[in-house]
């Protein structure tokens, strides 16, 4: 039997860009140039590793987000994936991550999985919480930010570098895992990959498709709200000095004069 | 008044040092009501009820070892129905913001998580907020059901404030999904002797242009000098001169201390994300254009070898 692989993979802004708010406080998406998440390129990479170890596998990558988001898509399918989903819907504008994993969930479960992989935080938001939140929802094991993970006689491992141990984890199949940025590099797709993305299937489903009712949704639905976002001052201009054989020491008068020696 | 969840940090009994922050915080909403999950609460309980804990939940048993985050979720919900709190606050540790994630699907709550402050406001508490890699802070809000937010250490400083902090045991019973994911085995990690990270007051962080592991006691040698801890840029753990759990930055560690001192690292965006909230930020650097010198207040245009051990004796001199 095939395994069946759904890779969740956001579209960000740059953050090599200067990233801003939008006059409604949700995350400005028309000032910056978007890309996959950095960060979903790991979740790629393992899917796709994970594929080659099994006998007969496919790989759905998944994303809610706005049209522009098919880029994130073709990115993965180009990377090898086999196949895409793309959840949109004007409704969806302004929706948190409750939401979004309400409808990531929705999604997972109309495509059919056996193993879903996200990255281990998008890097716009940076919460690190949905792949929690999938699970949760699904009623499957949560093996999360795994530096190394492998998927064998439907038990899926992994190594998890915490704060303060480093654990070996397991579970049973289906699951939900997440994996960081030391669980290895990336490929880049090749030509003949890019080609290839050109003719694999996107399915796009809107909130119709997947039961969901507007107002469960969006910046209406939405569990939070932001309230105010002021850019942070800039940081005072400093003293540079350049090392003329006295640096260390200027540098413990500076620390000195500061209280901190 | 209301009554706020804490969800304790600690280590064997020892209560870490954002748990007294939280405990802080949680003042500011209302009587805080520790939750401590695994040994020792007794002891726990001295420093909770130090620092303001009116009651403090406890429940040791051995799924919170043997199986990943969902056991304390189960946990946490069971303090949740006992207290009906006005808000949740869990620390902003990787198991913490899975943990708060998983509890706020479960009571239908809004979450908010890396606060580094939070006030009370007229509709709930009101958090802040620092994103896009520091560069903008934001003021936000749970809108619906009881507010979860994790909190960043370093968010305040912790304030003393007797309370009972009296031990309740916490009836918990765990569900199915709590042995789902199976801690196989569990590798502490070596205590340095040197402060937290995340919790130190000063940060001496070595990147690229430390240019080798067998360099790397340069850095350690002023971190020890001056009692802080030592973080290091993704290129040199990447490099492998620096173990993981020490990177600053986006993927890393956020740190927000009085002091940071970043030598031989360039300062790119990713890095930035996670110690541009530093009170204090110095830098040397052999590349004047490097953009780590727009963010520091006192910078060193210089090889790191020779201001880097200069500046070491010199701390040593000062501090007799
Ligand atoms: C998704 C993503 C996440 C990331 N997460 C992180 C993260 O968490 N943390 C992080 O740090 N990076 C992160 N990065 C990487 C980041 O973009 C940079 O590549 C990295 O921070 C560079 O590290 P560096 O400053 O040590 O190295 P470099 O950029 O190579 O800079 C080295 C500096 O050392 C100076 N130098 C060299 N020799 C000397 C000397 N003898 N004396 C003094 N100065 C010297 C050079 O002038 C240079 O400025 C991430 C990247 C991505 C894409
Ligand atoms: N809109 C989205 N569409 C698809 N996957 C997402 C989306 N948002 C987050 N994810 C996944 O969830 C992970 C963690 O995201 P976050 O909790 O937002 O930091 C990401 O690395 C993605 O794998």
């Amino acid at each position: 039997m095939s395994l069946r692989i759904v890779v969740c993979v956001k579209y960000v802004p740059d953050a090599a860009g200067d990233r801003q708010f939008a006059e409604d406080l949700t995350t400005d998406r028309e000032a910056v140039d978007g890309l996959l998440s950095e960060l979903d390129e790991y979740a790629v990479e393992q899917a796709l590793q994970i594929a080659d170890e099994a006998d007969d596998a496919e790989i759905t990558v998944l994303t809610v987000g706005p049209e522009d988001a098919k880029d994130a898509l073709r990115k993965a399918l180009s990377m090898g994936a086999d196949k895409a989903v793309h959840v949109e819907d004007d409704d969806l504008h302004g929706t948190d991550a409750l939401g979004t994993s309400f409808v990531l969930a929705k999604a997972i479960e109309k495509t059919g999985y056996d193993l879903v992989v996200c990255g281990m935080a998008s890097t716009d938001g940076t919460m690190g919480v949905l792949p929690a939140m999938l699970a949760e929802r699904l009623g499957v094991p949560q093996v999360t930010l795994l530096s190394e993970v492998a998927v064998a006689d439907g038990k899926v491992t992994g190594r998890r570098d915490g704060d303060v141990a480093t654990e070996q984890l397991e579970a049973q199949l289906p699951a939900v895992v997440s994996v960081t940025d030391q669980s290895g590099e990336a490929r880049y797709p090749s030509f003949k990959g890019i080609m290839a993305a050109k003719k694999k299937p996107v399915e796009s489903l809107d909130l119709d498709d997947l039961d969901i009712e507007a107002d469960e949704v969006g910046l209406e639905g939405a569990w939070t709200v932001v309230d105010e976002a002021a850019e942070r001052p800039a940081r005072s201009a400093g003293t540079v000095v350049k090392d003329e054989g006295e640096g260390g020491k200027q540098l413990a008068e500076y620390l000195a004069g500061q209280k901190f020696l | 008044m209301a009554e706020v969840l804490v969800l304790v940090d600690h280590v064997d009994g020892a209560v870490r040092k954002p748990t007294l922050e939280l405990l802080t915080l949680a003042r500011r909403i209302g009587d805080p009501v520790a939750v401590h999950l695994g040994p020792n609460a007794a002891e726990a309980a001295k420093t909770l009820g130090e620092y303001g804990a009116t009651r403090v939940l406890a429940r040791d048993a051995a799924e919170f070892a043997d199986y990943l985050v969902v056991p304390k979720v189960d946990a946490l919900q069971a303090a949740y129905d006992a207290v009906s709190p006005a808000a949740v606050l869990v620390p902003s540790s990787t198991e913490g913001k899975e943990i708060a994630a998983r509890l706020a699907v479960r009571i239908g709550s809004g979450i908010i998580t890396d606060a580094v402050d939070l006030e009370a406001g007229d509709e709930g508490p009101v958090t802040t907020q620092s994103v896009f890699a520091a560069a903008y802070t934001t003021k936000s809000r749970v809108t619906k059901g009881t507010p979860v937010v994790t909190v960043k250490p370093n968010a305040v400083a912790p304030e003393a404030a007797a309370a009972a902090g009296a031990v309740e045991e916490l009836a918990v019973s765990f569900g199915e999904s709590a042995s789902g994911t199976k801690v196989v085995s569990r590798t502490p990690r070596e205590s340095t002797g040197r402060p937290e990270l995340t919790e130190a007051a000063i940060v001496v962080s070595g990147g690229r242009g430390v240019n080798g592991a067998e360099n790397f006691p340069v850095i350690e040698a002023l971190a020890d000098a001056l009692g802080a801890a030592v973080g290091a840029s993704r290129a040199a753990v990447d490099a492998g001169w620096y173990p993981h759990s020490h990177q600053v930055g986006q993927t890393g560690k956020t740190v927000s201390p009085q002091l940071y001192i970043a030598a031989g690292i360039s300062g790119a965006i990713q890095h930035r994300a996670g110690m541009q909230t530093s009170k204090t930020i110095v830098a040397v650097n052999k590349d004047s254009e490097a953009p780590i010198f727009d963010l520091v207040d006192y910078g060193v245009v210089g090889d790191l070898f020779a201001v880097v051990p200069q500046l070491t004796e010199e701390v040593k001199t000062r501090k007799g």
